[in-house]
């Protein structure tokens, strides 16, 4: 289609404001110098910054959230990309149950996932805390993990890894030499995302964390004094920025190599 | 020359319910030129991964100069194989490719640099050692495939359809090298093929396969001249079925009854029984000729040509004889080339060639 | 010997394909079918005092669900809001990936991040945002105030049904428009020049060919939005106040404050047992339509 259509450009253009202006709301007002959001602007400040570096709690409760994502991240990218393996590669018996099973988490409230993981854990008799968000977090990554995995080695020549046991490498020796450098981009954009995802995931913390706050937790318990606002509001912009960065790295690394093996289909057609 | 360098015995390969190869059992020579044709899903590919060490058979066991390798994974098998789509690792070079499999053999740095020097003059290679995957042209890759499993110095090099992905004249290039070179490495090849003209062109022998079974094993022009069952007569070449029934012997010889057309003596390659109905007999195009005038062959009918297509080598005849549609192939040789369509003209058949083939 | 090892290497694809799963199967069984199956089993049982639960099996807890006419209300309004919350984003981003997918041409990649990348910010922040916005001394009211156009704060805007629905179509739509988007732009676009071919308007082109074939993403959406809202939290708790306040804000109360673990073990069974019936219906009814469409 050649023609142009204004009218929806400017519809897609108003839509996408109303996707992004009110989220670019929490850095303006957070270099405002008032204790309340509202127009006009009273001054600019960094003093909500500054003030981030003398909150121990928050200290803590970031340290907590690079835990619980660190672990989180790379435990369900591992997770996934086995299983990733088994879609691309096989075809087998329940291929579809499986892969409902595996995205459900994906798909139900979170508020059940939480719930259910809450009963069965004080029922064992553990304590509340990282451990349990954790493998919530873990169970909430792995189908996010599994479809970008399932995306990058969705094409992939399987052959690749036939040629190098051929070649005398043993199983090991071909995932190091050829599997894992082929993947890596699509690896490292899984766990890139899922260490995201769980960064910023709520709900599973609130009911599982205990007194052990993780970052968006900690957010939550400011956010209901108007005091400590303009705190919140700056620690928001940081985290928007840095999510940012970090998802366009992802991006970036998932497109990475395509664009070669796109060359590679033309010189082959 | 070991006649038993590779030995197949029983092997079959079940898919589920699907038997792909099914119990086959046959041997290749020492520094052979081999191939497996057949039709896809025959089980040609099955059998050379089975040979590569990708699949494990079902039943029977692999032996490759004298010992049992059926058990062996891929890594630890005397054999190399060139892939369908080349398997040229992406992420490394050419140079990189080729001693790929080179790590383990516990060679020393020059015994390395010379077996790749050597193996890049050997497939006229040299100076791409440098570029990737991407860089290369179909041609190139394939020679870096080959490069990369020669370099190894296998007992057996598997190639699986490795020219099917060139074009007609780099096809037609490639066979004549790789015949060249395999006769001057002596290294014994197992070529795996859907292409008959490259299968009888390139090998000293051919298997040719169907429904996982070998149908017929021999050397290429015997294929064509004396097929063993009706498979291979109507895979290999064109050719035209007669139905047939087995009379009483004479020596060498049978006599047949040919459709309605009288008794004849033709040769009798297979032994088959007399009095059998369930015969046919395969004439070959070029036994066969269409003309205006009647001819002192062997078999000369009248017919009534609706409908002729121009193959090249060939001519497709759409004819009537005495009143049953029929569809004849006749050497283009065979015709004066004028219009029969719609006249009246005559068939006529040598039986000196034909092959006489039993229906299963 | 020889055999049995051989025998275990040429396991068929199921038994490697399971082998590689197993994983991924093991932390959903253990992670979450085992503690929904518990949570079922809780849903039986009775709180007796603060600390202390009466194991002995009864239906009671879900007779005391739609006995309590609050609960019943919330269970309802969630499923409305969710309703609603689906339908207008549907609407809303339809025709923005239509656009994207039919005419852009240039720089489509910059175009996709700009879709995806709302997806993975931080949903609270999201949320928040519009407390910001929509607050007694936010964003809407300062502006309107200083305008000139109203004297008074305009309180309805924060604390209702509006407010949160306004707010979940801003926090899910990034979820809709990737399904919608993908499913677009895998139509072949012969398709549509053929139906354009045989004499089809272009209302009647987008009718009898784009929109089935996009249903796809239309179904993945809606399944994509409705389920979790229906359980959402976050918006009705920060944006809701009681007028807006869900189910899922009145489990977390029986989790907590309350203190009644069984009845909150019912109310998410039921909450999970309306979402599983929605989503088979909206999968069969949108099937019978693609059938009759086709």
């Amino acid at each position: 289609m050649n023609e142009k259509n204004n009218s929806l450009l400017v519809y897609t253009l108003i839509y996408f404001g109303f996707l992004y202006i009110p989220v670019l709301f929490l850095p303006i007002f957070s270099f405002n110098d008032a204790n309340y959001m509202s127009f006009p602007l009273a001054g600019f400040t960094t003093d909500h910054y500054e003030e981030m570096w003398s909150k121990r709690n928050l200290h803590k409760a970031l340290w907590a959230s690079v835990k619980v994502g660190v672990v989180a991240s790379v435990v369900s990218t591992a997770i996934a990309l086995l299983a990733a393996k088994a879609f691309v590669r096989y075809k087998f018996r329940g291929q579809n149950v499986s892969y409902g099973a595996i995205m459900m988490p994906f798909l139900i409230p979170e508020i059940i996932l939480a719930v259910s993981i809450l009963i069965i854990w004080i029922n064992l008799g553990f304590p509340l805390g990282l451990v349990p968000v954790t493998i919530g977090h873990i169970l909430f990554c792995t189908p996010f993990a599994m479809l970008i995995l399932i995306a990058r080695i969705e094409g992939f020549d399987f052959s690749l890894e036939e040629a190098s046991r051929d070649l005398g490498e043993n199983a090991w020796g071909t995932f190091y030499r050829v599997s894992l450098p082929l993947y890596l981009p699509g690896i490292i954009a899984a766990l890139l995302l899922s260490f995201i995802i769980s960064f910023d995931e709520f709900i599973l913390a609130f009911f599982l964390s205990g007194s052990d706050a993780t970052l968006p937790m900690y957010m939550w318990n400011q956010m209901r004094f108007v005091k400590k606002l303009p705190h919140v509001l700056a620690l928001g912009a940081v985290i928007i920025v840095f999510t940012t960065f970090i998802v366009l790295l992802a991006f970036w690394l998932r497109n990475v190599g395509q664009g070669k093996e796109k060359k590679d289909i033309a010189i082959k057609l | 020359m070991n006649e038993n360098f590779i030995q197949i015995n029983g092997i079959s390969k079940h898919f589920g319910n699907v038997k792909a190869v099914d119990d086959v059992s046959f041997s290749i020579k020492e520094g052979e030129f081999f191939s497996l044709l057949g039709p896809s899903g025959c089980g040609k590919t099955t059998l050379l991964r089975l040979l590569a060490g990708f699949e494990y058979p079902t039943n029977g066991n692999l032996l490759i100069d004298g010992s049992d390798i059926t058990a062996l994974p891929p890594d630890k098998r005397p054999t190399n194989m060139v892939f369908q789509n080349y398997a040229i690792f992406p992420h490394i070079n050419v140079e990189q490719n080729i001693k790929f499999g080179l790590r383990k053999l516990g060679l020393t740095d020059d015994e390395i640099k010379k077996r790749v020097d050597d193996v890049l003059a050997l497939v006229k290679l040299e100076g791409y050692e440098e570029r990737f995957s991407g860089q290369l042209s179909g041609g190139q890759r394939q020679r870096v495939a080959l490069a990369r499993a020669l370099v190894r110095q296998p007992k057996v090099l598997l190639l699986d359809e490795p020219l099917g992905a060139l074009d007609k004249k780099l096809r037609d290039e490639m066979q004549l090298e790789l015949r060249t070179l395999q006769k001057e490495i002596g290294i014994t090849f197992v070529f795996v093929t859907h292409d008959q003209q490259e299968a009888i062109s390139m090998s000293d022998r051919v298997a040719v396969m169907s429904e996982g079974k070998i149908q017929q094993l021999s050397a290429p022009n015997e294929l064509y001249k004396n097929p063993e069952n009706i498979f291979v007569s109507d895979f290999i070449g064109e050719t035209n079925f007669l139905k047939a029934s087995t009379k009483s012997k004479d020596g060498d010889q049978i006599n047949v009854a040919i459709e309605d057309l009288g008794d004849f003596k033709v040769k009798n390659n297979l032994n088959i029984p007399e009095n059998s109905s369930d015969v046919v007999c395969s004439v070959r195009p070029e036994s066969m000729m269409i003309s205006r005038d009647k001819s002192d062959w062997d078999i000369c009918l009248e017919a009534k040509i609706n409908q002729t297509s121009y193959l090249g080598e060939m001519t497709r005849f759409y004819v009537e004889v005495s009143g049953i549609n029929k569809v004849i192939t006749v050497s283009s040789q065979h015709f004066d080339n004028q219009s029969f369509e719609n006249n009246t003209c005559f068939i006529s058949i040598s039986l000196e060639d034909i092959s006489l083939l039993q229906k299963k | 010997m020889f055999q049995a090892w051989r025998n275990l290497y040429s396991k068929s694809d199921n038994a490697k394909a399971y082998s590689l799963l197993s994983p991924a199967l093991f932390l959903i069984i253990l992670v979450m079918l085992i503690p929904m199956a518990l949570m079922l089993s809780f849903s039986s049982f009775t709180q007796v005092s603060m600390m202390e639960i009466d194991f002995t099996p009864t239906f009671q807890r879900y007779i005391d669900f739609f006995e309590k006419s609050l609960l019943v209300s919330l269970l309802i309004k969630s499923v409305k809001i969710s309703f609603i919350v689906t339908l207008i984003t549907l609407l809303t981003a339809y025709p923005v990936c239509y656009y994207i997918a039919f005419y852009v041409k240039k720089n489509k990649m910059l175009w996709l991040v700009l879709l995806t990348l709302p997806f993975w910010t931080s949903y609270l922040l999201r949320v928040f945002s519009w407390k910001i916005i929509l607050g007694t001394k936010g964003v809407f009211n300062s502006t309107l105030l200083g305008a000139g156009i109203i004297s008074e704060p305009l309180t309805f805007l924060m604390y209702s049904e509006e407010a949160v629905i306004i707010t979940l179509t801003h926090a899910w739509a990034a979820f809709a428009l990737l399904p919608l988007y993908v499913s677009l732009e895998k139509i072949d676009f012969s398709y549509i020049e053929a139906a354009r071919d045989l004499g089809l308007s272009k209302f009647e082109v987008f009718w009898k060919v784009t929109f089935p074939l996009s249903l796809p993403g239309v179904i993945g959406a809606i399944l994509i939005i409705f389920i979790p809202t229906v359980g959402d939290y976050v918006t009705p708790a920060l944006i809701g106040g009681t007028e807006g306040r869900m189910l899922s804000n009145m489990i977390q109360a029986y989790f907590g404050k309350i203190n009644n673990i069984p009845l909150g073990a019912a109310s998410a069974t039921i909450m999970l047992t309306t979402v599983i019936l929605i989503t088979a219906i909206v999968s069969y009814t949108t099937k019978r339509l693609t059938q009759r469409l086709s």
